[in-house]
């Protein structure tokens, strides 16, 4: 091909007038002309279809986010366990969305959605109207569980500021009746989750030889000489000691701090809450870990007639554990028969064991329903090897929701009127077609958010609206680019279907390669980015691939379409084509210039 | 409209346009400029970083009869912590409190709606960990990496490195420009202006993208010929997509315009303000960098090129040569030349009138017998 810049004042390009003569000859239009009634009539069948399907799956408004529908959003970042550095996977996040969701929806959230987001992120979002303080108690406790032999034990007075006295553990009589006997159904063999956190069993392993050794004392010294005798010898033991003496388990402050920052491999002191009373303990290393749990629920035991249990069954390894500190504990007198089941550090359960137990077991007491769910919750979460931390907490009334949805669209009407009026100023005729363009759009937009609601778990939150009304610029460029380029065919003196050909699959390129470029920072986002970016992102990518499929499959048969109009084609001072005011070149001098460009290749 | 119409017209055949490469250096200038201001704004004022990127909580309540100093009163009683409080343009209150714990703003929530009298279950809370906001922050700088590193390869591939590299400075000029004015004003930074910071990288480099796709047609066979070097084919190449450019900055820039006005007019504050903000700026900035940095320095890097040099030679060899000879043997093509020239030093603005003239003569200088 020659040189094509040659657009000096008057030099036409050189290939366009031999196209311009040509191509009619070539019977191209000819083809182009069979296509946009297709193209046109593909994309309609497509809207028709996606549209019926909408209605058909009976979602006809998109999904919305907590900030326009009202709710709270509440994330959770999780955290690894110190030693144990790669617990954050897939298997364990899902987990504890599974977790989490039970959790949520165990409290009679129906809506309520817990989805994972990027590799560390869990977001729980609770629409309105239901409790969202107790969900976010539910779901904000971050789980540390563990099994801990118990060494003593005293129920707190209301004024008692604990009796430094350390042969406490007689006191422990007014105790709950919790006890833990061998589960009725068969033992349990290591279940699929004893290969998922292979690695942190054999951590527990490590941790558990621990406790057996140092639990020894406990068992051996009985109720109150050990804890006086050992005070004597060991600092530690006398600082725990003054600790549990100290220890107020009806001040909510002292209780928040008792046993903080304990280790696992370490005695600690902890409350409890057990039938309305607090009471304090003196527990030993723990002896089982929540990660040795692999199954927990509460059952409604139909055969005894005793009520709501909770039965739990573990791996292997803390089959093992289990057994060796039950059969331990079994010998001991009350209270250092029972363990406490220490979840972040407060005793949620102290059954006693009456002998060995292994691979399942099942807390039985006065349960109610909701004391036994929550007490399965609580081991079932203990089974995760994550902490997790309230990142964000949002709570949108439904009003603001509202609100917020209005101005959203408001925005969006202005922003979409501003631009069809310069559109209509601008291009006048051709406006129509942007237009038309833009309305099968914002169709299709809808539609599709509409549909992916329910398919992906789409939800329009606010800066997915923002998204949406930012791609009405994005699109309309689109139209502009096209529009442009046919301008610039009539300018060079052509007749508007040639122009409209010549101009499409330059277009097109530069369509695509900058909706590639836009597309390209809207993957980026949503992969990378967490919150609200991504849901920004998700729009703008879904309609810039919306934009390529409107401009190939409807705007360019329609703008095919519309050259065939006089209105159009014979280029009315309206219609935006006027080669006149596009001060396109006389026809005769075109002739004439074509000698230009021969001239130019022989350079 | 008509006037408009002949104007992109006349800037479409090249009879006026302005020297955009030729007067890159005073661009480059006020670009310089304006970063090194962005930039020592940042230093020196810093960024007013919202809540979302400290720690804190922010209230929204509904219509409240409480004034805002009231207001704060009230907040800082109920946090112990200094409390900034916004009316918002539906008459609520918006009242940020930094540095309180999640755990803690259920209370101070609570004590607020008694102080406020408003009913706790009515204000809008929005509580975020110190660690969050910085999450979004480093995601949002990850991603701007690779995004970076991902545009570049593609615009290598799909134009060539040198206008990848081109628009790579223009980003990064745009995006310094944002984070500048942002520091300067003392407009909050929120994971709002984050993401339309973020947006700004898409949209920055389609103008971008657009003008080059025109410059990389009209510079296919540049070297098969004589007569023009790579800045004028260049400065052809914006000033003839010149309409389009602003076209397209319009209609992108209009519905941000709604957003902001609805974001700020309505909502007072909040994420639609946030975004459409940041959004306008970057815009503004990326509209401007296409045309008068980007395509400039893909010129400058292109001249510098052996084979681009050689052409300048040759072209500015044959115009000298055309010059000398042009008066005897063609007159007409002599002037023909002066017309391309001023493209190299001055801006070509040829007025309409020459326009019937100029193309005689741009057609008759061809056939001439130059060769």
């Amino acid at each position: 091909m020659a040189w094509p810049f040659t657009r000096s004042p008057g030099a036409g390009r050189p290939e366009r007038e031999y196209e311009k003569v040509a191509a009619p000859k070539k019977g191209r239009s000819a083809s182009a002309q069979s296509r946009p009634g297709r193209s046109l009539a593909l994309i309609l069948i497509a809207i028709a279809a996606l549209t019926g399907g909408m209605f058909a799956s009976g979602h006809t408004t998109p999904r919305l986010g907590i900030d326009l529908a009202g709710g709270t959003s509440i994330t959770l970042t999780a955290k690894n366990e110190p030693g144990q550095p790669n617990a954050i996977n897939k298997t364990n996040m899902n987990t504890a969305v599974d977790i989490m969701n039970r959790r949520v929806n165990g409290l009679g959230v129906s809506e309520a959605e817990v989805q994972t987001q990027g590799s560390d992120n869990i977001i729980v979002n609770i629409p309105k109207g239901t409790n969202s303080k107790q969900a976010r108690d539910q779901v904000g406790t971050t789980a540390k569980l563990y099994f801990r032999p118990v060494i003593a034990t005293e129920v707190t007075a209301a004024e008692a500021t604990g009796t430094p006295s350390p042969s406490a553990s007689s006191s422990a009589s007014g105790k709950s009746t919790d006890k833990a006997t061998p589960s009725s159904s068969s033992s349990v063999t290591p279940s699929a989750s004893a290969t998922t956190q292979g690695r942190v069993v054999t951590d527990a392993l490590k941790a558990g030889s621990s406790p057996s050794a140092s639990s020894t004392p406990s068992s051996s010294a009985s109720s109150s000489a050990a804890p006086s005798a050992s005070a004597s010898v060991d600092p530690a033991t006398a600082k725990l000691q003054s600790e549990y003496a100290a220890l107020n388990c009806a001040d909510p402050a002292a209780r928040a701090k008792a046993g903080a920052g304990a280790k696992s491999t370490e005695p600690t002191v902890a409350c409890g809450n057990s039938s309305g009373q607090w009471q304090k303990y003196v527990l030993g290393p723990a002896a089982v870990s929540g990660t040795d749990i692999s199954k927990a629920a509460a059952v409604f035991d139909t055969q005894n007639a005793s009520g709501w249990k909770v039965t739990m069954d573990f791996t292997s390894g803390g089959s093992k554990k289990f057994a060796a500190i039950t059969g331990k504990l079994a010998q001991n007198q009350r209270p250092q028969n029972q363990f406490a089941v220490v979840l972040d550090g407060e005793v949620v359960s102290d059954p006693s064991v009456g002998q060995e137990l292994s691979g399942s077991a099942e807390i039985s007491g006065s349960f109610t329903q909701t004391e036994a769910q929550d007490l399965a919750n609580m081991l079932k979460y203990g089974a995760l090897p994550l902490t997790f931390k309230e990142s964000s907490v949002t709570t949108v009334t439904a009003a603001l929701g509202g609100e917020q949805l209005h101005a959203g669209l408001i925005a969006g009407a202005i922003g979409l009127a501003l631009v069809i009026i310069y559109l209509v100023l601008y291009y006048r005729g051709l406006s129509v077609i942007a237009i038309a363009s833009l309305g099968v759009s914002a169709i299709l937009t809808y539609v599709l958010m509409a549909l992916l609601g329910p398919a992906i778990g789409f939800a329009l939150n606010l800066p997915a609206v923002c998204g949406a009304i930012v791609a009405i610029g994005i699109t309309a460029d689109s139209f502009i680019v096209f529009f442009e380029r046919i301008r610039d065919e009539i300018r060079e003196g052509r007749s508007l279907r040639p122009a409209v050909e010549r101009a499409w699959p330059r277009a097109r390129r530069t369509i695509l390669v900058s909706d590639f470029v836009s597309f390209l920072a809207a993957a980026v986002l949503f992969i990378v980015t967490v919150g609200k970016v991504q849901g920004f992102a998700f729009t703008l990518g879904l309609t810039t691939v919306l934009d390529v499929v409107v401009v190939f499959f409807f705007t360019k048969p329609l703008m095919t379409l519309m050259a065939r109009r006089k209105f159009f084609a014979e280029g009315h001072s309206w219609s935006g084509l006027d080669p006149k005011r596009l001060g396109a070149k006389p026809p005769l001098r075109r002739t004439r210039r074509a000698s230009a460009p021969v001239d130019t290749k022989e350079a | 409209m008509s006037k408009l119409g002949t104007l992109g017209a006349r800037l479409h055949r090249g009879e006026i346009g302005y020297d955009f490469v030729g007067k890159r250096k005073i661009w480059y200038g006020i670009s310089i400029l304006i970063t090194i201001t962005a930039i020592l704004g940042l230093t020196v004022r810093g960024l007013n970083m919202g809540i979302e990127f400290q720690g804190g909580a922010v209230f929204t309540t509904g219509k409240s009869s409480v004034s805002v100093s009231q207001a704060e009163t009230f907040a800082r009683e109920a946090s112990g912590h200094d409390a900034v409080v916004q009316k918002l343009g539906n008459g609520g209150l918006r009242v940020q409190i930094a540095g309180i714990d999640t755990g803690k703003s259920d209370a101070i929530k609570d004590k607020l709606a008694a102080d406020l009298k408003v009913n706790s279950e009515q204000i809008n809370a929005d509580l975020v960990g110190p660690s969050w906001g910085d999450q979004i922050a480093n995601k949002a700088w990850e991603g701007l990496a690779i995004f970076m590193v991902l545009v570049v390869i593609y615009l290598a591939i799909a134009f060539e490195w040198r206008m990848a590299i081109a628009a790579l400075v223009a980003l990064i000029h745009d995006i310094t420009i944002t984070v500048g004015i942002y520091a300067l004003v003392g407009f909050e930074v929120t994971p709002g202006t984050v993401i339309g910071l973020l947006t700004i990288l898409g949209y920055s480099l389609y103008d971008t993208v657009v003008v080059f796709d025109s410059l990389k047609e009209q510079t296919k066979d540049i070297t098969k010929q004589t007569r023009w070097t790579y800045s004028d084919v260049a400065d052809r190449s914006i000033n003839s997509t010149l309409v389009r450019s602003i076209n397209t900055t319009v209609v992108a820039l209009l519905p941000v315009a709604g957003l902001l006005f609805i974001g700020g007019g309505v909502l007072g504050a909040g994420t639609l303000n946030d975004i459409s903000l940041s959004l306008f700026v970057g815009l503004a900035a990326g509209a401007y960098s296409s045309i008068f940095i980007a395509t400039p320095l893909v010129a400058d890097l292109k001249e510098r090129e052996p084979q681009m040099k050689a052409l300048r030679k040759r072209v500015l060899a044959k115009r000298a040569q055309a010059a000398a000879q042009g008066e005897s043997l063609e007159p007409r093509g002599n002037e023909s030349y002066e017309d391309d020239e001023p493209d190299d030093v001055t801006p070509a603005v040829v007025g309409p009138r020459n326009q019937p003239a100029s193309r005689t003569r741009g057609r008759g200088r061809p056939s001439g017998k130059r060769r």
